[in-house]
């Protein structure tokens, strides 16, 4: 067992678990936040994707180790209010059908988007390739990306 | 002419024949000769074919899946031991270390995955750069030899690092521990090591 510091959603935690421990079971055992998904355990379909220090990590495979002193934002992080822009524009194009894989695809989304702000059909393709979703609401997925992009700008002080 | 000067000038014509074919084997041996390529001064006599035959051992593991998989042409590495292209469209990226939300380490951690599929890691995992992506898959052992040579190509390493490298870089080392259900490549990193160096040491020759 190990004391580990990081920060979640903008507030300092500490851990007490074995380093070799998911983040992903962190997240949803030692803290509660069970919007972050388990879908294979093994990186292959990215429903765990938080994001870690600015990239999209899949959870179920990190260990808690890699966190140490990190910055963490789960799906609960976005807002406290689903006022930000991708969940406004998840809301206004009605993606969801089940809704397991959608906070792994908005985590991703939201990495994408710091990157490439107006990105193209092709850059959310390849963006969240690896966010797989059962239900095949990629046409929606993208769509929504497009609009919370589009509010992002419009939010931005001019 | 009697006969005895005929016999002594056929005598004469055979043995300038003999001398002219021992020199003209001697300039073709002599231009055919492997020289080399890119030796520093100072580095230790050329022995061809121990050279080559040490490059032959190296490049059975350059060609293995551990290896080859990423080093590749085009964009998108490969996985398995089939070859098959990387499941999720992974690309190369601008550094090589994927695109802006599908970066290598997302998943790739510093060490392999105890899980069976779960990715192989190594720190800072990734693809070599596009600007030198030093491919393997493909390539003939000659072609890679070349390519590992030419410093414009391989990182601005000289010999001695290479050998530096693939004896200690961690992404090389991890070939050898790359999870379960992933065989390893076909010499033992000890062994590859040696051969390298073996290479290295009689002269770097690169196969044709």
């Amino acid at each position: 067992m190990a004391k580990i510091t990081l920060e979640i959603n903008g507030e300092p935690k500490v851990a007490e678990v074995d380093p070799t421990t998911p983040l992903l079971w962190v997240l949803r055992e030692n803290f509660g936040l069970t919007g972050t998904k388990f879908g294979c355990g093994i990186a292959q379909c990215g429903a765990c994707t938080v994001i870690l220090e600015g990239n999209a990590v899949r959870s179920c495979v990190t260990p808690i180790a890699r966190a140490e002193g990190k910055r963490v934002t789960t799906i609960e992080g976005l807002s406290k209010d689903r006022g930000h822009p991708l969940q406004q524009a998840w809301l206004a194009e009605q993606v969801p059908q089940c809704g397991y894989c959608q906070s792994g695809q908005m985590m991703s989304t939201v990495v994408l988007l710091n990157t490439i702000p107006e990105p193209t059909d092709a850059d959310i393709d390849d963006g969240l390739a690896g966010n797989i979703c059962r239900c095949g609401t990629y046409l929606r997925i993208r769509r929504a990306v497009h609009l919370a992009a589009k509010l992002m700008k419009e939010e931005k002080p001019k | 002419m009697n006969a005895g000067f005929l016999k002594q000038r056929g005598i004469l014509l055979a043995g300038s024949g003999l001398v002219a074919a021992g020199i003209a084997i001697a300039v073709i041996v002599w231009l055919s000769r492997k020289e080399p390529q890119n030796v520093p001064p100072g580095a230790p006599p050329t022995d061809s074919e121990k050279s080559i035959q040490a490059f032959q051992a190296v490049a059975t593991v350059f060609s293995s899946p551990r290896c080859a998989n990423c080093h590749i042409p085009g964009e998108s590495p490969l996985q398995g031991e089939d070859s098959h292209p990387h499941a999720m469209n992974v690309k190369r990226g601008k550094d090589g270390r994927g695109t802006p939300a599908m970066r290598c380490t997302n998943c790739h951690q510093e060490t392999s995955s105890l899980v069976l599929h779960a990715p192989p890691g190594a720190p800072d995992w990734r693809l070599p750069p596009p600007e030198r992506p030093m491919v393997w898959r493909g390539f003939s052992p000659g072609e890679m030899a070349r390519m590992l040579k030419d410093r414009t190509k391989n990182g601005d390493r000289g010999l001695a690092e290479l050998i530096e490298h693939v004896t200690t870089d961690k992404l090389v080392t991890s070939c050898w521990n790359p999870g379960p259900g992933r065989p390893l490549p076909p010499l033992s990193h000890q062994e590859f090591v040696a051969k390298f160096t073996e290479w290295v040491n009689s002269g770097a020759v690169c196969p044709e």
